[in-house]
């Protein structure tokens, strides 16, 4: 590991002076991917700025009916907060999902946003890897990807962003907000992550040195019917295969709201609006169900070994929507 | 000028400030073993995903192999060695103990570690990924075989010890929920 050095930021405008002077540096929160990525030497910066003693450890209700949650707030504090397992079960089951105990304890909110891909081309440092040296080509195209992109990928990239968090923000709108030394800004999270395109290295939409400081949870009634569930290959403590985010509001066995995104799938959380535009308005049934999906997955570009992830997704989306459909019958 | 890239750092370890000199690489899990002398807590994979280095930083579980020793300074670092009450062992270790949960007795430590982190969150009424009903008004979910297994899974034990290991921690539960409370303690004496 290279040799760096080490500050606590005193406040969020202190943490983005330092990172402001030194493109060398970063920020460290719980660490959990950025410590593991220095030991692996993906990550050699020449500085960190700890950020995890600020204050943006709160998750408070706004005004509206919504939630602000803080960027340190732990995934492990998250997950138990009485008003997200009230209001958005989906975002609670999603954190449960991700990880082990005692990892969840550690992982902030802002660093499960940012937290890089686990193909395995991108942290083996002795192989090429288009992500982590642009232009040295992706090996995962024709070796191992199993586990890789189906939607949004291209030549360049097809790794998957492997955060289950952050898919149940993209079927909730949530909206990121962050700190650079030039003020404060916005992202709704559709528009914080990139498309691969040819430049798999450049992920989010945030300025050069800029402080991920919170997330704002609209209001969203539908989310109270909502769940997160996950395929891996494993009973528990494994990354996604395949994982869907969905809330679903029927009345009169029509389809009044729905909010769909899926994991494990593509460069960054995918929101499947073709299939919620599909189902808008549909009859809340199987054959409604399927067909959303095939209009979604018709996108797909699946690769030699991972085609099942089209089948696999499919069957999900049907699976979690009659649940809940049934659910709301009841 | 250049940033200095080592630092003398206190931490608070079992109780006890402990102050050393640290190259900012250092992870807590080496500081404790190879600085402190404290060999408790122990190196599986050092990549967070076995659960062998697991300590308490406040009261909560972490892996120490993920967390830098100068992150670490002004948390309350528990490790296994500091889990005991005197010659009195925790209710945890007391249990793991008794009904066998070990082979080998590598993971043990990280184990027993993030087993008194479960109980804390449990009582917290933390849910897990198979709690049932989420909502805060449902209550905690009782600790079953399922639970716990969920909870723990963030600790591998290659000899595959998981039934006793259920069943130890299960058994702590027990015992630690059947303890008076302190307020009782107190108003008896």
């Amino acid at each position: 590991m290279r040799e760096f050095g080490y500050q606590r930021a005193q406040d969020v405008s202190d943490a983005v002076a330092l990172l402001d002077a030194d493109t060398d540096a970063r920020f460290l929160a719980g660490g959990t991917n950025l410590v593991d990525l220095m030991k692996t030497g993906v990550e050699r910066p020449g500085r960190l700025v700890d950020i995890r003693s600020l204050p943006l450890d709160r998750v408070e209700s706004t005004p509206d009916g919504g939630l602000r949650v803080g960027a340190t707030v732990t995934n492990g504090d998250l997950a138990a907060h009485p008003e997200v397992r009230r209001r958005y079960p989906v975002l609670a089951q999603a954190v449960l999902a991700g990880a082990s105990g005692q990892l969840r304890t550690m992982a902030t909110l802002g660093g499960n946003l940012l937290q890089r891909t686990r193909c395995a081309y991108f942290t083996d440092t002795t192989l090429p890897c288009n992500k982590r040296r642009p232009g040295s080509g992706c090996p995962a195209v024709r070796g191992e990807h199993h586990n890789h992109a189906v939607l949004g990928a291209s030549d360049h990239c097809v790794a998957v962003h492997p955060s289950d968090l952050a898919v149940a923000l993209a079927a909730l709108d949530a909206v990121v907000h962050y700190e650079t030394a030039d003020g404060p800004g916005d992202l709704p999270l559709g528009r914080f992550y990139l498309p691969v395109d040819d430049t798999p290295h450049r992920e989010t939409a945030l300025p050069a040195g800029a402080l991920v400081t919170g997330v704002t949870l609209p209001p969203a009634p539908v989310a109270a019917r909502s769940r997160y569930r996950k395929v891996r290959e494993r009973a528990s403590y494994a990354f996604a295969i395949g994982s869907i985010a969905a809330a679903l509001d029927v009345r009169d066995g029509v389809v009044r709201d729905v909010r769909l995104a899926y994991g494990a799938v593509a460069s960054r959380p995918w929101r499947a609006r073709a299939a919620e535009r599909a189902l808008t308005g549909a009859p809340a049934d199987a054959a409604s169900f399927a067909a959303a999906a095939d209009a979604e997955l018709a996108a797909a570009r699946p690769l030699p070994h991972n085609g099942y992830k089209v089948t696999l997704m499919r069957n999900l989306t049907v699976a979690v929507l009659t649940e809940l459909a049934e659910e709301a019958a009841r | 000028m250049a940033l200095p890239t080592s630092s003398v750092i206190t931490l608070n370890v079992n109780g006890e400030p402990r102050t050393l000199p640290v190259d900012h690489r250092t992870t807590l899990l080496d500081a404790l073993r190879e600085r402190l002398d404290l060999t408790g807590t122990k190196k599986g994979c050092d990549h967070g995903q076995c659960g062998a280095c697991t300590v308490l930083l406040d009261g909560r579980r972490a892996v120490s192999c993920l967390h830098l020793a100068v992150a670490a300074e002004g948390r309350e670092i528990t490790t296994v060695e500091g889990l005991a009450d005197g010659g009195r062992l925790h209710p945890v270790q007391q249990a793991f103990l008794d009904l066998d949960g070990y082979q080998c007795g590598y993971c043990t430590p990280g184990q027993i570690c993030s087993a008194v982190g479960v109980l804390r969150e449990h009582a917290e009424g933390w849910p897990s990924a198979v709690t049932g009903d989420l909502r805060p008004e449902a209550g905690p979910p009782e600790l079953t075989p399922e639970e716990i297994r969920e909870r723990m899974s963030g600790n591998l034990c290659r000899c595959g010890a998981y039934n006793a290991i259920v069943e130890a921690v299960a058994h702590a539960a027990d015992s630690t929920s059947a303890a008076p409370a302190a307020d009782t303690e107190e108003a008896v004496a």
